[in-house]
């Protein structure tokens, strides 16, 4: 705990277990770590994850061995697909039990080893100082990542005395990631930005993981760049600005989808050219020259071939570009981009997102998923935080809430972890205390981790969670329409609901039903009005709605699904 | 395409099955693995035979390199390289001729009444020869360590 201390941390999320009660009672004897009691590891983990994507500081999370640590998993897993600083601190079975099957016992270094960035087996308590040093080192350079320390119970005994002394430094060998791009990339990169009569720029959560918003905002403004986000990446570029194109990939606007299939060139930054976001990479953006700015080596050139590969830091690297495009400002030429400009907003005319929805009465009679997010935005005004949890309600809150500030969109994207939205907003929430925090969600996500509710009681978090409503599981279902013949396996569970306001108010918070597209407004303002509450927004939502547009798989990104009857090829 | 890749690594438990674990969880292959520890008693040794092309090649060393305990990754195949590798057979003696065993230049290392231990030194694709060579002589056991590899140029793998 004097080593959390050292390292500056003040909260810690966690859950505590035989193996971990020495740890226990030293949070007990100490003032300066608060510690938050959630009801499931996996809420703990999240929940430091949240504050770790909200606050820009390493999240950090103690569980017991066995169940503890295996609860553990999701949510490490969720923080290293999406490269978040995390820091698990697990308890284990005493250093003569390990290796016999003892109680609660389990490999935690053997199971987490996949889904970490590094991990550590204290072997004597002198080493946990340097240990937990190298372990937040580790998880917040370079390209962040959750790092387990795994901690015996007898290496824990108060009983045990050594001169504590926390290092000052860190130095590891193998480990010494790049910061600055190398000034001849960078000249490449340079030189094809200025003739580029294309180009786009496509971000993802690098931008935001770096603080580099304010360096990519300028470069795009400085060249006149169209700019597109990743679901990572939102909020590294203003939502509301003309020139975004908003997210791209499986579920992004036809305009950045057919940009960047029609481009000539692509800065890519932070960003890794998932199968989201390339569909099949064999037809990805042929005609594109390609510069990639990446932090991590093995990113570049992994899934499609680069041309100006940069290996650094995303801020570090933009600043880079910058400087040398002031240097050669004479070169750059807003003009040549004038008809790109205008093919853009020929296809934002033609297929873009409708953002004028909330108004109109829907024809089906049922509020309609997208109607609620622009509720939302209204009613916080693009201000609020909002974590999401996995599906349609995701897909359709990155799509139609405007982030305009980085760090304010928390979602699983890598992992796709239903289960993430609530712990993930409760960690947000201790990281901002006076700001909204939202939680889109969905009836079947919400019942993944809604045993946090009971958390939230006891700390008192007024977190809004916006329920989407459709009595099923809508991503699934909406694949089943598409690709199985409408035949809804397992993804409906209408009969078998539970009464949401009910359940909030059995944990003591305030339940709203809205059923009527005319109360939706009304009952959102009321949501956010009630300042000191968690507000359960259970919203009847079409469950016919589906996601648009959607990528077809196997070919390129302009083959795009817009609705249920029309196609782009 | 059959590549040989060297690497440093921390000489820590856990170390190598954090090697071992990358090419399970990335879907590449490995045909032969050997590891000790170096005269730097920190460090280990590790050279690795796998099959994949360019691409392949390049993301292993890179996702290796990724790894805290991995301190210098080398693709041998970049440069002239030296490979070796030991064989050990286990023959009853009424069943091998001594000249055979010479030819192929195996050097008997146990020997009593009953059976013969011989090593052979190579290539893997020179001990591949020798194992055909000696078919006929009804090995009773074989097994061998898997390539070692050195570059043979200024370039060490080395701190």
């Amino acid at each position: 705990m004097r080593s959390l201390h050292e390292e500056g941390v003040d909260i810690v999320f966690g859950y505590p277990g035989g193996a971990a009660l020495h740890i226990y009672d030293a949070i007990f004897n100490q003032q300066h770590i608060e510690h938050i009691l959630v009801r499931h590891e996996q809420g703990a983990v999240h929940a430091a994850d949240g504050y770790a994507r909200s606050s820009g500081k390493p999240g950090v999370a103690i569980v017991t061995s066995g169940p503890g640590a295996t609860n553990a998993i999701t949510g490490l897993a969720t923080a290293f697909m999406d490269s978040t600083p995390v820091v698990v601190i697990s308890g284990q079975v005493k250093s003569n039990l390990i290796g016999t099957d003892s109680f609660q016992e389990t490999d935690m270094i053997g199971i987490s080893r996949p889904i970490v960035k590094h991990s550590f087996l204290v072997q004597r308590a002198e080493d946990i100082p340097s240990i937990i040093k190298k372990a937040f080192h580790i998880a917040t350079t370079g390209r962040p990542g959750p790092v387990v320390i795994d901690v015996p119970k007898d290496l824990t005994d108060p009983e045990y005395k050594f001169d504590f002394d926390y290092p000052k430094g860190v130095d590891i060998r193998s480990y010494k990631p790049a910061k600055e791009g190398h000034s001849g990339q960078i000249k490449r990169a340079v030189k094809l930005l200025l003739e580029a009569k294309k180009p786009v720029i496509y971000s993802g959560g690098g931008v935001i993981q770096d603080n580099a918003s304010s360096e990519l905002t300028k470069l795009a403004t400085l060249l006149d760049f169209p700019v597109t986000n990743t679901l990572m990446g939102l909020g590294a570029y203003p939502g509301t600005d003309q020139k975004f194109l908003g997210m791209l990939g499986m579920h992004g606007t036809y305009e950045a989808n057919m940009a960047m299939h029609n481009c000539d060139l692509i800065l890519a930054v932070g960003a890794r050219f998932d199968d989201r976001i390339t569909n099949n990479p064999d037809k990805f953006s042929l005609s594109a020259k390609k510069i990639h700015i990446d932090i991590d080596p093995a990113s570049l050139s992994k899934i499609i071939d680069i041309d100006v590969p940069v290996v650094g830091s995303a801020k570090e690297c933009l600043d880079q570009i910058i400087e040398e495009l002031g240097v050669q400002s004479h070169k750059i030429d807003h003009d040549k981009l004038k008809p790109w400009h205008e093919e853009i907003s020929a296809w934002k005319e033609a297929h873009g997102l409708n953002h004028k929805l909330l108004d109109q009465k829907p024809t089906g009679g049922k509020i309609l998923p997208q109607q609620v997010i622009q509720s939302l935005y209204k009613e916080t005004k693009g201000e609020a935080f909002i974590t999401s949890d996995v599906g349609q309600h995701q897909m359709f809150a990155a799509q139609y809430y405007f982030f305009d500030k980085p760090r304010r969109w928390i979602n699983s994207g890598g992992l796709g972890t239903m289960g993430f939205g609530l712990p993930a907003a409760m960690g947000v929430q201790f990281a901002f205390p006076e700001s909204d925090v939202a939680c889109v969600t969905g009836e079947g996500s919400i019942q993944m981790c809604i045993q946090e509710l009971s958390t939230c009681l006891q700390y008192g978090l007024p977190i809004k969670i916006i329920n989407l409503n459709n009595a099923a599981l809508g991503m699934v279902k909406q694949w089943q329409d598409m690709n199985y013949g409408g035949r809804h396996s397992s993804s409906t569970y209408e009969d078998s609901l539970p009464d949401f306001v009910a359940l909030a108010e059995s944990y003591g918070h305030v339940g709203i039903k809205v059923k009527k597209h005319e109360d939706l407004e009304s009952a959102m303002k009321e949501c956010f009005a009630l300042k000191d509450k968690l507000v359960f927004l259970d919203v009847d939502v079409d469950p016919n709605e589906h996601v648009y547009p959607m990528l077809e798989a196997g070919m390129s990104m302009e083959d795009m699904h817009l609705s249920k009857e029309i196609k782009t090829w | 395409m059959k590549r040989t890749v060297a690497l440093l690594m921390e000489n820590q438990p856990g170390a190598l099955s954090r090697v071992v674990g990358l090419f399970s969880q990335r879907g590449y292959n490995i045909e032969s693995l050997i590891v000790a520890a170096t005269e730097d008693s920190s460090l280990s040794r590790l050279t690795m035979t796998t099959t994949g092309d360019q691409k392949v090649i390049e993301q292993i060393t890179k996702q290796l390199n990724k790894l805290i305990d991995v301190v210098k990754v080398l693709d041998l195949g970049e440069s002239d390289y030296v490979e070796r590798e030991l064989l050990l057979v286990k023959f009853l003696h009424e069943s091998v001729n001594k000249e055979v065993i010479k030819e192929l230049n195996g050097e008997i290392v146990f020997e009593n009444n009953e059976l013969l231990n011989i090593q052979f030194v190579g290539t893997s694709k020179e001990l591949d020869q020798v194992l055909k060579d000696l078919e006929s002589s009804n090995p009773l056991e074989i097994v061998r360590t898997g390539a070692s590899g050195i570059s043979s140029n200024l370039k060490t793998l080395t701190i």
